[in-house]
């Protein structure tokens, strides 16, 4: 089965290490993620002011080409990607003098009026093919892996784009579960990491992280499971930073859900591409033994 | 920190505008405090977020305008989802930054982003910051 997917700009750079392993996963579960024809960045943040609809075209036209490829869903994988998609989705759904500007400013040939439903992909997991099914393809479960799930801002906020229960997701969770590990619940798990704010004031990333490592190393976390590359990123370096000033302080794996969901599945470590990693992982996983090399899928999808 | 009001100083066109850009009613606010307790940039700020939307809807931009609130902000939306009275006050913060970028001041200089981050940092960074800073 085919699905619309957009991967936008991270993923084809510095984020490899989430779309690979996400991509051969979904292929060894009947899935394959089709690239939206000449998609364009989303422009990453979705415009907070009411009267600037210049920055929504860079949405809105992906979601138009999907319409073209003849798909009525969107797969998205970047954390920013989904939520700047799905809020411009839902302005083209709701506002109608906006869409009216809109689609005459943009001349795609068609019109457009929020008939795309954006989901990330883990809904595709929940919602299509379901944790019991996901969990009857693990080749290789992850057991005795205590994995921290932190959501960040924008799979969550603000409430009419989440993907899960503002106050209490659990979709990592019950996505950790499925794969044989032992989800560790921290209370800062939708806590921001500091966002955009590393390029202005770099020196303040390490204090936006501490607390969120604090909590999920003081719940028993042996590694944190991320779904977004700029909270790699800050929680990364941050970390880093914390670990110069602050004798004693423990830096903890950080894992792309994708990649764990392709060791489970079977993949190996050649498709996670581990070099990328922000918080290096393998000792850990070398040491839970879920390293070994690849095993072949029953797929799901027809 | 001790404000003068009076009809001279406060300035409705500012009023106005982030009224307009952020399409939020000011006087929705009764000042409960839940936005700053749940920021997490709120320690970096000098103007806590509950009092940004005090002094906007006094109209008194030149406070607003001397301080590093709206760009300490990484509008994570914590305040917006917290607000007993459904006020997003992350709008207001855009709105107030807008004010001043379409002014043609940017907050950064891309060239002052190091090279080694700006090789390092992913894109969705340098987007989304180079968005919220500059014009
Ligand atoms: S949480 Fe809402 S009502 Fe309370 S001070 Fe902040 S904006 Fe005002
Ligand atoms: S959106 Fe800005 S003001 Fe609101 S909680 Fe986040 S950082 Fe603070």
């Amino acid at each position: 089965m085919s699905l619309a997917y957009y991967p936008g700009c991270t993923l084809k750079t510095r984020a490899r290490n989430l779309e690979k392993p996400a991509v051969a996963s979904m292929e060894a579960l009947g899935f394959k993620l089709d690239e939206v024809p000449r998609w364009n960045c989303c422009g990453a943040v979705y415009s907070l002011a009411d009267d600037d609809l210049i920055h929504r075209v860079a949405p809105v036209r992906n979601l138009i080409r999907v319409k073209k490829q003849g798909k009525t869903e969107l797969v998205t994988l970047c954390a920013f990607c989904l939520n700047t998609l799905k809020r411009a989705n839902l302005l083209m759904k709701e506002d109608v003098e906006k869409r009216d500007t809109l689609n005459d400013f943009i001349d795609e040939g068609i019109d457009y009026s929020g008939e795309v439903k954006v989901v990330h992909l883990l809904e595709v997991l929940r919602d299509d093919i379901g944790w019991e099914a996901l969990s009857q393809k693990v080749k290789l479960p992850l057991r005795e892996l205590k994995a921290a799930p932190y959501y960040g801002c924008t799979l969550l906020r603000p409430r009419e784009v989440a993907i899960d229960d503002v106050e209490d997701p659990t979709i990592l969770r019950e996505f950790l579960k499925a794969l044989g590990a032992s989800p560790v619940d921290f209370p800062e798990s939708t806590r921001c990491c500091g966002s955009y704010q590393v390029i202005s004031s770099p020196d303040d990333i390490a204090e936006y992280a501490r607390p969120i490592l604090n909590s999920a190393l003081s719940h028993g976390a042996e590694a944190m499971v991320l779904t977004c590359p700029l909270c790699d990123y800050n929680l990364g370096q941050g970390q880093k930073e914390l670990a110069k000033k602050q004798s004693g302080f423990r830096e903890m794996p950080l894992l792309y859900f994708t990649q764990l969901l392709a060791l489970a599945l079977g993949l190996g470590p050649q498709v996670c591409h581990f070099e990328l990693n922000h918080g290096s992982p393998e000792s850990l996983l070398k040491e839970k033994n879920l390293l070994s090399q690849s095993r072949s899928v029953q797929p799901i999808g027809g | 920190m001790y404000v003068t009001i009076s009809p001279k100083r406060s300035r409705r066109e500012f009023v106005r505008k982030v009224k307009e850009l952020s399409g939020q009613n000011l006087q929705l606010c009764y000042q409960c405090g839940m936005c700053s307790g749940n920021c997490p940039a709120a320690s970096n700020m000098d103007i806590s977020p509950r009092r940004i939307i005090e002094l906007a809807r006094l109209g008194l931009d030149e406070e607003i305008a001397g301080s590093k609130t709206v760009w300490t902000c990484a509008s994570c939306l914590a305040c917006a989802v917290n607000c007993p009275r459904g006020f997003d006050l992350s709008k207001v913060m855009e709105a107030i930054r807008l004010l001043t970028l379409r002014k043609n001041i940017d907050h950064i200089r891309p060239e002052d982003i190091s090279p080694k981050q700006r090789c390092e940092l992913p894109q969705i960074a340098m987007v989304s910051g180079l968005r919220k800073f500059t014009g």
